[in-house]
C-alpha cells in the first residue's frame, strides 16, 4: 500500500485514539481543557480590551509571558538530555524511553509559541514575522533567530517521533538514515535554541543585568537541570500509568546528570552575583533589588530566596546518596529543581532586568489575574500535547497499534 | 474496571463534545468586538517602505476617513512626510537654563495626540542633585515648584541614535532610521513584540497598552502617518522630532513650549544653523556614550 493511502490512515487512527482513554484519562484531559479554556477567554479579553489587562508597564514592558516562555524553551531544550546518553553514549537502556524526551520538547515548544503569541499586541499581524512573506529582519534581530531555531527545533523533533512512530505502526523496522542524522541535528538544536534565547537578552546593552556573557551558559545549565528532572518524574508517572517499561538506569543517569547541572547553575548564579555585588555600582542595582529590595521595593524579594532555597535544597537531596536511593526523596529534589529554576529564570531573570528603569526610576511588576489565566491556558495547553502524543505513542512503539491486526 | 456499555459510551462522548465546543464558543465571544475593528485592507497592508504613491494615498485616505468619523472632525488631515534633501536633523539641551516646569512634555502630550486618560508624553524630565550626574539621585515624579534649590533638570527623549539598539532588534522592520536621522515607526507594521521598548536605553519608546482614547475637540488635526496620528492599540510609538512640523520648515512643539530657550534645533549639514553653533562652541556631551547607540540629542552646560 502507497503512503499516499496508509499515511493518512494514521493519522485517522491516532485522532482517534487520542479521544479514547480510561476514566481517568478522561478526567485529566476534561481538567486540562477547562484551564486552556479560562486562559484562552482571558486572551480573548485581552485582544479586546488591550494588554491594558496585564500589569506590564512601559517600565516593565516584559513580565510573566516571556518569563515562562525563557524557561519554556528551557524545558524543551532540557530533553536533549536523554537524547545525549542514549545516541552519543549509546545508553541501550535510555533507548527504550528517548521519545518520551522527543515529545516532551515538541509539547514545550508548543507552549513557547504560545507564550510569544499571547505577548504580542497585534498577533493579528502574525504574518509580518514569516519569512519571504513579511519582512524578516534576519540575521539582524536575535529573534528572527528565535523564530528559526525554535520552529526548526519543532519541525526536527516531529519529524523523528512522527518517522518512528508510523514506521513502527507500518509494522516495519525504522531505516537508520531516515532518522539518526536528525537526531544527531536535534542535539545540536537543542543548544541552539537557548543559546539564541539568552542572546535575546543579553545582547542589550541598555539593561546590564542582562548584558552579561554568562547569561547562555546559565540558561543551558538551567535547562539541563530542569528537563532531566521533569523527565524523572514523568517517567514514573508513565510506568504506572503507560505501562512504559522503565528500569532504574534511565532514572540512575538523569540523576547523574542533575547532580551535575544543579551545581553548574547555582555556580554560575553565584559568579554572577560576586561580579554584581563586589563592584558595586549601577550595575549591581537591579541585582541589589531581586535579593534585597530597593528603596523599599521588595516585591521579588521572597520569591527568589525561595528559588535559592529549592535549588539548594534540591542540591543537598541529590548529592546525599542515601536520600536519592529513596524514590520519594529524587522526586523531592526533582520538583524543588524544577520550581526554583522556574522562579529564577522566569520571573527571576525577566523583571529585574527593568527595575530599575533605564533612566532608574522604579516600577514594580506583579502580574494580574488575567496573566496567570492565559499563562495557566498556555502550560494546560502543553499538557494537552504532551499527553496526547505520550498516549498516542507509547502502544504503537510497543507494537499493540498496527496498521494490520487491529480492528480499525 | 466494567466496560460501559458502547451506546452509553458514544452518548457520553457526544455529550462531552457539545458541552466542549459550548465552552469554547463562550471562551471566544470577546474576539467579535475585536474582529469588528479588522479588516481585510488593513491586514494585507504592506510595510510603509512597499507601498507605492497610489497604495500610499489609498492607505493615508483610508486612515484620514477613519479618523474624521470617529473624531467627527473634517478638519483631520493625514498626511505623509518625507525628509527633505540636505537636511539631517539634531537636537541639543541647555542644561544650565531649564527649570524643570515641563512644558515641553506637556506640548508633546497635546502635539502628539497622546492618550489623555495615562497623560502620555515622550519626555521625561529628571530632577537631578547639583554637583551629580547619577540619575538614580534623580527623580521624575517631583511636585514642589521649579526650580527647587541644589536641584538641576535634564529633560530625556528619543535620541534618535545612528546605531540604534530599537531598530536592530525590531524582528519585522516596522521601524527604522529615515535619511534626516529621524527612527519612525509603522504603527501599521508593528507586531506589539516591544523588544524595541527593552532594547532602548533611554526609556523612549512608549507602548499603546490599549487604545488612545482623546475627546474630539483635543484633537490635533494636523497629522503625520509615521508621526502623530492617533495610534492603534497594541503597537510601540515614539519621538519622531515632530516630523509633521519639522518636516514643514517648522520647530518641535516642545521646543515652541520651552519658555527660557533650553532648546536648540536644526539642520546639522547647515554650517549657519543654530545645532551647529551650539555643537561647535559649547562642551557637549551625549547620554551614556558608553553604550556606542551615537545619539542625535545633545546636552550641555552654559556655565
Amino acid at each position: 500500500m502507497s503512503h499516499a493511502i496508509t499515511y493518512p490512515r494514521f493519522l485517522w487512527r491516532m485522532m482517534r485514539r487520542s479521544f479514547d482513554g480510561s476514566w481517568r484519562f478522561y478526567s485529566w484531559m476534561i481538567f486540562l481543557t477547562a484551564v486552556a479554556l479560562v486562559g484562552l477567554n482571558a486572551w480573548a479579553h485581552q485582544l479586546t480590551l488591550g494588554m491594558a489587562t496585564t500589569n506590564m508597564t512601559d517600565h516593565v514592558s516584559w513580565g510573566l509571558y516571556i518569563a515562562n516562555f525563557t524557561f519554556g524553551v528551557g524545558l524543551a531544550a532540557g530533553a536533549v538530555m536523554m537524547v545525549i546518553p542514549a545516541y552519543l553514549y549509546d545508553d541501550h537502556a535510555m533507548h527504550d524511553v528517548v521519545i518520551v524526551g522527543e515529545l516532551l520538547a515538541i509539547a514545550a515548544i508548543i507552549a513557547c509559541l504560545g507564550f510569544i503569541t499571547a505577548d504580542l499586541g497585534r498577533p493579528d499581524r502574525f504574518w509580518h514575522i514569516l519569512p519571504g512573506l513579511g519582512r524578516f529582519n534576519w540575521p539582524i534581530s536575535m529573534l528572527t533567530w528565535d523564530v528559526l531555531v525554535l520552529n526548526g527545533y519543532l519541525l526536527i523533533n516531529l519529524h523523528i517521533t512522527g518517522y518512528l512512530v508510523y514506521t513502527r505502526f507500518l509494522g516495519k523496522k525504522p531505516r537508520r538514515r531516515w532518522y539518526l542524522p536528525f537526531v544527531f541535528l536535534s542535539i545540536f538544536w537543542a543548544l541552539s535554541i537557548h543559546t539564541v534565547t539568552a542572546f535575546l537578552y543579553n545582547g542589550l546593552g541598555g539593561r546590564p543585568f542582562w548584558n552579561s556573557a554568562l547569561l547562555p551558559p546559565r540558561f543551558l545549565a538551567s535547562a539541563f537541570v530542569t528537563g532531566p528532572a521533569f523527565v524523572i518524574l514523568l517517567l514514573q508517572i508513565l510506568r504506572r500509568l503507560a505501562r512504559l517499561e522503565v528500569g532504574e538506569g534511565p532514572l540512575q543517569t538523569l540523576t547523574n546528570v542533575m547532580r551535575v547541572t544543579v551545581v553548574l547553575n547555582l555556580f554560575m548564579l553565584g559568579s554572577e552575583l560576586f561580579t554584581a555585588f563586589y563592584t558595586g555600582g549601577h550595575h549591581a542595582t537591579s541585582a541589589t533589588y531581586l535579593f534585597f529590595g530597593l528603596h523599599g521595593h521588595t516585591a521579588l524579594v521572597p520569591w527568589i530566596w525561595s528559588a535559592i532555597a529549592l535549588n539548594v535544597g534540591s542540591l543537598g537531596l541529590l548529592l546525599a546518596h542515601r536520600f536519592t536511593s529513596h524514590t520519594r526523596w529524587l522526586n523531592a529534589a526533582c520538583v524543588a529543581a524544577f520550581a526554583g529554576v522556574w522562579i529564577e529564570k522566569g520571573m527571576g531573570l525577566i523583571v529585574p532586568g527593568f527595575i530599575p528603569s533605564t533612566l532608574h526610576e522604579i516600577v514594580e511588576y506583579q502580574p494580574s489575574l488575567s496573566e496567570w489565566k492565559v499563562t495557566a491556558g498556555v502550560w494546560a495547553l502543553g499538557a494537552m500535547v504532551l499527553t496526547v502524543a505520550v498516549k498516542v505513542a507509547l502502544p504503537v512503539l510497543r507494537g499493540e497499534v498496527r496498521l494490520e491486526g487491529e480492528a480499525p | 474496571m466494567t466496560t460501559p456499555n458502547p451506546s452509553r459510551r458514544v452518548a457520553l462522548k457526544v455529550l462531552g463534545a457539545t458541552l466542549g465546543a459550548g465552552a469554547f464558543a463562550r471562551a471566544v465571544a470577546p474576539l467579535t468586538e475585536w474582529t469588528k475593528e479588522l479588516s481585510l485592507d488593513a491586514f494585507l497592508q504592506k510595510n510603509y517602505r512597499e507601498l507605492d504613491r497610489t497604495e500610499l494615498d489609498a492607505v493615508l485616505a483610508r486612515h484620514q476617513q477613519a479618523a474624521r468619523e470617529k473624531y467627527q472632525r473634517d478638519d483631520i488631515v493625514i498626511e505623509d512626510y518625507r525628509p527633505q534633501e540636505g537636511v539631517e536633523f539634531g537636537y541639543a539641551l541647555n542644561l544650565s537654563v531649564c527649570i524643570g516646569c515641563r512644558r515641553c512634555a506637556e506640548a508633546c502630550h497635546e502635539e502628539n495626540n497622546h492618550d489623555r486618560r495615562t497623560h502620555q508624553s515622550y519626555i521625561r524630565v529628571l530632577e537631578m542633585e547639583q554637583g551629580s550626574f547619577d540619575m538614580s539621585a534623580g527623580r521624575v515624579d517631583y511636585e514642589h515648584a521649579v526650580p527647587a534649590p541644589g536641584k538641576y533638570y535634564m529633560p530625556v527623549q528619543c535620541q534618535q541614535c545612528d546605531n540604534a539598539p530599537c531598530v536592530k532588534v525590531c524582528p519585522v522592520q516596522a521601524t527604522w532610521k529615515e535619511r534626516d536621522g529621524i527612527v519612525v515607526v509603522d504603527y501599521d507594521w508593528c507586531i506589539g513584540c516591544r523588544y524595541c521598548e527593552a532594547a532602548c536605553p533611554y526609556h523612549a519608546r512608549r507602548f499603546n497598552w490599549s487604545a488612545p482614547e482623546i475627546p474630539s475637540e483635543e484633537i490635533n488635526p494636523n497629522q503625520g502617518y509615521l508621526s502623530n496620528r492617533v495610534r492603534p492599540a497594541g503597537v510601540v510609538e515614539k519621538c519622531t522630532f515632530c516630523l509633521h512640523r519639522t518636516r514643514a520648515g517648522r520647530l518641535p512643539a516642545c521646543l515652541e513650549a520651552c519658555p527660557t530657550g533650553a532648546r536648540v534645533f536644526g539642520n546639522l549639514l547647515d554650517p549657519n544653523s543654530d545645532i551647529r553653533r551650539v555643537l561647535e562652541n559649547k562642551r557637549v556631551f551625549v547620554l551614556k556614550e558608553e553604550l556606542g547607540t551615537r545619539p542625535r540629542f545633545f546636552y550641555f552646560f552654559d556655565k
